[in-house]
């Protein structure tokens, strides 16, 4: 092993409640080195960082086998702090964020800046005064690096999702012993133009010496950026390659041992169905993604897809017709006008919604899958019960059945339909949020990000599901998306969000320049 | 991302009405006591004299305690029903320090003094169990005021007087074990701290009358302000500074002044200055404190244990030094509650003062979940104003004064039931809409 490595895991070994979710797994990463790791939902991946990071699931659940070096001795990693103390940063998968504090108080969380008082002379460190302006000047400095213009002194909650994720970014960039840095799926929550600029930010951090440990699905981002690439495959270590030695296909193949299949590009021609949805100057006060009036025609049994960059408003039209966020204008279903700002009401017309905001709407982490996935249902459409007079039942057998062909149509991978959801992997998490919406048979379905930290080969699995249902079924779909390529395998219309509005609607198969064009608020050369 | 619009913190556009609505549906339990307040004082025909008179001692005996509430809430802990056994460490300080016969400031020192490791050991213990109890800490501390409850029976009961030898006979019993059913502090500790100039037969060293106290504090406000901004920040005084000082200090000796010229009956009523002070104290060291690391600590685990967990803050360590420092400062609140009222029941003062205690926090305004020093004081305010008032109503309007008795006991209750429903409700209310999706 080279002598200048700055991390080495050897024979890292995890078994959870009896099942070995990782074995025998050996990297090694120098310092200025950027590691990518990759496969599957479920493969092990944010096991393996949690390790890393001494995450009390780890230690709570008997900890793990192997052995940890740091700068080639020997560490003992036992709890966050450990790791922290070592100069381990990590970037989670899922938001660790106080809500209701400012970016500068999250950035700066436990390592607040201190200032001595009289009080503190006395009673010691812990009642030193927080000395805001620095903290705030460290805050600006690190949101500079990422180039995000929010103001440091604005509060978290209500932000969306991608400014969070420069959020947490920022905090790990303000650590100053930082050696080696782990991000999670840094890039699931972004647009691809946020990612670039992050896949950036990234090689300046690795270009100052830091480690950089990289958890992607999109392995474009993988060869574009890492030095060296792990594959992992059901908990075992497949390969650790050079990245000139690799390509996106083999990766691919590797990972899930298949070859990728091409995307489907045909698509219908469904302007001479009849309006199923029509939206008439919709204003949506969705902090960080306003949507400042559109009108916007939906046709009855179309895919139609959302696309545009991020805080361009195009996420806030799914929340605004849900109900979400504070809306003004009009709404008409079938030509009837919809009541807004009103989530009952919106689902009793026959809408279910997929949110990108997995954790914070959708799932209930210590329940089984069978009961998130038939949820929905049971509370607002009386299926799965069983009347008995006035009392009612819920039908287990039935529920069981569905969740389990939602397991086999989705290809969720865990032990069995009554594991808790937490207990999975965050792209099964994300695939429970989507059989729970099915389950609900919409007339529309409003879907947000609904592949978001889903691997390629899944990818492909539910991108399936929606096409399949909207023909089998006839459901109207909406998908907002930030991956341009996805929404392109699958919708039959694309509308362009920027600056709030719809700046254009374009066929799936139109050039790459059209769209470009109108997501940077210029006009197409030719519309569809 | 350089074309990204920055979003704008501005608030959602709304009507008045809207806005106005939401007010008061934020702010009901706050209204609602307010104006039975008001309407309590108006029928009972009460003199203001009396009122003021009043008020002045519950309050400045109860705020202590009421605040006492407020650190726990910050760390997520919800209302501290345990401080209930910081009132008993108050209490069996109390009793030591009147059998060993000190007397009056000095004795009440000796009885902070005393209680502290007391309460600190007592606030350690209850914050392990809380830290097993996670999310059960109300009822938690609930449960554990009445398992004390025995132990303190025990003790005082059974143990004094006989293992714990006390050879005296106004607080021993007869039978020469355990203390009496009450403990008279008259002719010792009694106003030790409202009142310490009577222990060296001073009638007003630190109690003045209510109108020069008025006057002296508008008049030290305005200094001190001054001081502050234009000596110590060496800014030049502008000219509303100065017609905005001169008004408040204009307004308040305007009154003072009145009131010691006409020798009005106002003038009867002292102030316990140095439990104002104690009291200011401690708003000013919560106010520290949640500027200081630690305080920030207990709002970051308030907020999410996880996520503060994850980010190295020893969340168990926080949120038993939250309990610690609560207890303390229950049984110094509990020991100036004691001194004013001047005896106690010796089995029986601890057992009310945690429901009214949360009670009071909860009337102004405060949540499970939020808690300020403002909210605080406003409730002990309004809850006593409430206990002064609804007797006096009782009888002007049923012409009997029990009604009222009954009706403000209710309140007390009622509203510790309704704030923790709400809060529930909330919460399930906020749950629902987030998974129905
Ligand atoms: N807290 C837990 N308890 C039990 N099993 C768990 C727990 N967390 C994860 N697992 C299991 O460990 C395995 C690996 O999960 P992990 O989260 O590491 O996958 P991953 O590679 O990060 O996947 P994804 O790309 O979907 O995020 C999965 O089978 C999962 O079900
Ligand atoms: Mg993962």
């Amino acid at each position: 092993m080279a002598p200048n490595t700055v991390l080495r895991m050897e024979h890292i070994g995890k078994s959870y409640y009896g099942t070995q979710v990782l074995k025998d797994i050996n990297i090694a990463v120098k310092p200025g080195e950027i590691h990518g790791i990759v496969g599957e939902n479920g493969a092990g991946k944010s096991t393996l960082m949690n390790i890393l990071f001494g995450m009390s699931v780890i230690h709570s659940t008997g900890g793990y086998e192997g052995s940890l070096y740091i700068d080639g001795t020997s560490a003992s990693i036992t709890s966050p702090q450990d790791a922290m103390a070592l100069g381990i940063g990590m970037v989670h998968q899922e938001f660790m964020l106080l809500p209701n504090y400012t970016l500068t108080e999250n950035i700066k969380l436990n390592r607040e800046v201190l200032k001595p008082n009289p009080i503190s002379r006395v009673f010691g460190d812990n009642l030193k005064s927080l000395d805001f302006a620095t903290m705030n000047r460290d805050a600006r400095s690190a949101l500079d690096r990422l180039h995000i213009n929010i103001e440091e002194y604005a509060q978290v909650a209500g932000l969306p999702v991608g400014y969070m994720q420069f959020t947490e970014i920022a905090r790990e960039l303000d650590k100053k012993n930082l050696k080696v840095l782990v991000f999670d799926e840094p890039t699931a929550v972004l647009a691809e133009s946020e990612a670039d600029h992050l896949l950036n930010a990234m090689k300046e951090i690795a270009a100052s010496g830091i480690a950089i440990l990289f958890i992607t699905h999109r392995l474009g981002e993988i060869v574009e950026i890492c030095d060296h690439i792990t594959v992992l495959r059901d908990g075992t270590h497949v390969v650790t390659k050079p990245k000139t030695e690799t390509d996106v296909f083999e990766l691919a193949e590797l990972m899930v041992g298949s070859q990728m299949e091409a995307a489907d590009q045909s698509s219908r021609d469904t302007s001479q169905r009849a309006k199923l949805l029509e939206m008439r100057n919709l204003v949506v006060h969705m902090p960080g993604e306003r949507v400042r009036g559109v009108d916007l025609d939906v046709y009855d049994g179309e895919i139609l897809g959302l696309g545009g960059l991020a805080g361009q408003g195009k996420i806030g039209i799914a929340n605004g017709l849900m109900g979400l966020f504070p809306t003004t204008g009009d709404a008409l279903f079938n030509g009837t006008p919809i009541a807004l700002n009103n989530p009952k009401a919106s689902m009793a017309q026959g809408f279910a919604y997929v949110s990108e905001d997995r954790r914070g709407v959708g799932l209930l982490l210590d329940s089984s899958i069978e009961l998130n996935i038939a949820f929905s249902a049971v509370q607002n459409q009386e299926q799965f019960i069983r009347r008995w007079g006035p009392f009612t039942q819920l039908d287990s057998g039935s529920i069981r059945n569905h969740a389990l062909q939602y397991i086999k149509d989705l290809d969720i991978r865990c032990t069995g339909p009554t594991q808790l959801v937490r207990r999975l992997s965050g792209g099964n998490q994300q695939k429970v949020c989507i059989a729970r919406a099915l389950t609900m048979n919409p007339k529309v379905l409003l879907v947000s990000e609904p592949t978001r930290g889903i691997d390629v080969g899944a990818k492909r699995i539910v991108l399936d599901a929606l096409r399949r249902l909207n023909q089998e079924l006839g459901m109207t779909i909406i998908m907002t998306s930030s991956e341009l390529g996805e929404l392109r395998s699958i919708c039959d219309r694309i509308a362009i969000v920027t600056d709030g509005r719809i700046a254009g609607i374009l066929k799936p198969n139109d050039s790459d320049v059209n769209f470009g064009l109108l997501m940077s608020g210029q006009q197409a050369s030719k519309g569809a | 991302m350089s074309t990204k619009p920055t979003p704008s913190a501005a608030p959602v556009p709304r009507d008045f009405s809207a806005r106005s609505k939401e007010f008061f549906v934020k702010h009901m339990v706050t209204i609602m006591f307010l104006v039975l307040s008001v309407l309590g004082f108006i029928l009972s025909g009460m003199s203001p004299f009396l009122f003021l008179m009043d008020i002045v001692a519950r309050v400045s005996r109860n705020a202590f305690l009421v605040l006492s509430l407020v650190i726990p809430v910050m760390a997520g802990m919800g209302l501290n029903f345990s401080i209930v056994l910081g009132a008993m460490a108050g209490q069996a300080s109390l009793i030591f320090v009147t059998h060993w016969g000190v007397q009056g400031l000095p004795g009440i020192l000796l009885c902070m003094a005393l209680v502290t490791p007391l309460a600190m050991f007592l606030g350690f213990l209850t914050g392990n169990l809380f830290n097993k109890t996670k999310g059960q800490e109300m009822i938690a501390g609930l449960i554990l005021g009445f398992f004390a409850q025995g132990i303190y029976e025990l003790i005082f009961l059974q143990l004094v007087g006989g293992l714990i030898p006390m050879a005296n006979t106004t607080l021993v019993m007869s039978s020469g074990i355990g203390i009496r059913t009450t403990v008279d502090l008259t002719n010792g500790l009694k106003y030790g701290l409202d009142w310490p100039g009577q222990f060296w037969g001073n009638d007003l060293l630190l109690r003045p009358t209510l109108p020069w106290t008025v006057l002296g504090i508008a008049a030290a406000v305005v200094v001190a302000f001054l001081l502050y901004r234009f000596v110590l920040k060496g800014k030049i005084p502008s000219i509303s500074h100065l017609v905005g000082g001169a008004a408040c200090l204009g307004i308040a000796s305007w009154w003072s002044i009145i009131q010691i010229q006409t020798s009005s009956q106002i003038n009867w009523i002292r102030v316990p200055l140095l439990t104002w002070f104690v009291i200011a104290a401690l708003c000013g060291f919560i106010l520290f404190f949640s500027r200081t690391k630690l305080g920030q600590d207990m709002r970051s685990v308030g907020q999410d244990r996880h996520v503060a967990a994850v980010a190295g803050i020893q969340v168990n360590r926080v949120r038993i030094i939250a309990i610690m420092m609560s207890m303390v400062m229950a049984a110094w609140g509990h020991i100036i509650f004691l001194q004013n009222m001047g005896a106690f029941s010796t089995y029986g003062s601890h057992e009310q003062i945690g429901l009214y205690s949360v009670a009071a926090l909860l009337i102004g305004g405060a949540t499970v979940a939020k808690a300020t020093i403002g909210q605080a004081l406003l409730g002990v305010f309004l809850f006593h104003t409430l206990f002064v008032v609804s007797p006096a109503a009782g009888r002007q309007v049923f012409g009997d004064a029990q009604i009222g008795e009954y009706f403000r006991v209710f309140v007390a209750y009622g509203v510790i039931g309704v704030t923790l429903a709400m809060h529930a409700w909330k919460l399930l209310i906020q749950n629902r809409a987030k998974q129905q999706l």
